[in-house]
């Protein structure tokens, strides 16, 4: 177990650390096509490893967090907003939890 | 191009484009902040932690590890990996600003370097002021840590029975974020489900046992992202 403040000032450190850098200190493109699409697909590969198999753990009850799961992805294929798609997901697993 | 723009007009002209940018900032923070409370954060921490990062993906997959317990270096390094690519859009903003920046000015105003700010700026036409930086960045930082605030401390006040289900808040922004891209483009679809692919074989294999929650998703992301940029160069890699 971390301490809170402490990680959160790491965080902030190397957030800051990749805007800065190229702005104030060097200013050389990176070319390498590799290099420009690990970083553009990187994002996305990490929130897929972090959402799944840990989605379904996350409400206490399995069933209810597939349900929930299966509503979140249903929202956002629809393409609707992040905010749509995390107030579904809340909802549906607080509305099936009050049935089961 | 050339011509001469008094600082506070230029600052102004910044802030004016970067409202649309903070008001969808407003509902976002919120959500995270509701989340990072039920979590168990201290509603003060959770905006610390947007005011300190404004980020979205970086600072929601950080947070998600400090609430599962993890060490500093999988925290740090998780974070890390997926803000590296600011590097990118850094770089490309820095053939615009206006050369007579200072080092200082470019320290203050590059903090506020995100997603959206980048795409604003880029539209631009001419140099980049420090002071129509300053202007862009200002409304969006405002919002990204008023929401987080409003969003915790509403969050404190909520029945138990809501905390629960509110759980799934953070996965659910997490899937709002990558099935979209995922359905336009193949290769990113291929990306996440080899980065599923890995950490379910690390999480379930015997052999891989070892290995921490936060070091699992840092090697499938990796692994993932470095197939996928291997097979699939991407050609537009600036949004």
């Amino acid at each position: 177990m971390s301490d809170t403040l402490t990680a959160v000032l790491l965080m902030a450190a190397v957030t800051y650390i990749p805007r800065v850098l190229p702005i104030a200190v060097f200013r050389k493109e990176i070319r390498s096509p590799f290099i420009r699409s690990f970083l553009k697909y990187v994002p996305y590969s990490v929130l897929g490893a972090l959402t799944f198999p840990d989605i379904f753990h996350s409400t206490g009850n399995s069933f209810t967090a597939a349900l929930g799961t299966a509503v979140a992805l249903l929202l956002a294929y629809w393409g609707k907003s992040l905010v749509t798609v995390a107030l579904g997901a809340i909802l549906t697993v607080f509305l099936t939890g009050l049935i089961m | 191009m050339n011509t001469f723009i008094p600082t506070k007009e230029d600052f102004l002209r910044g802030f004016r484009k970067g409202i649309p940018i903070a008001l969808g900032y407003l509902p976002v923070s919120f959500t995270f902040g509701l989340m990072a409370v039920t979590g168990g954060l201290s509603p003060w921490m959770a905006v610390f932690i947007s005011f300190s990062n404004l980020t979205s993906a970086g600072q929601f997959a950080g947070t998600s590890l400090i609430l599962q317990g993890c060490g500093y270096l999988e925290i740090t390094l998780t974070t890390f990996v997926i803000n590296i690519r600011y590097m990118l859009m850094s770089l490309s903003l820095s053939q615009k600003i206006d050369p007579g920046a200072s080092f200082s000015q470019r320290l203050i105003f590059s903090f506020g370097i995100t997603d959206e700010t980048f795409s604003m700026a880029s539209m631009e036409n001419g140099r980049l002021s420090y002071s129509y930086m300053m202007g862009l960045i200002s409304g969006p930082i405002l919002a990204w840590t008023l929401g987080t605030a409003l969003g915790a401390f509403i969050c404190a006040s909520l029945p138990e029975s809501v905390g629960n289900a509110m759980g799934i808040a953070l996965y659910a922004m997490f899937i709002a974020i990558i099935v979209p891209p995922s359905r336009k483009s193949r290769p990113i679809l291929a990306i996440v489900a080899i980065s599923i692919g890995i950490t379910l074989m690390l999480k379930y294999l015997p052999a891989f046992q070892f290995i921490s929650p936060g070091f699992r998703v840092i090697l499938a992301a990796v692994a993932g992202a470095g197939i996928g940029a291997a097979l699939w160069p991407a050609e537009d890699t600036d949004h």
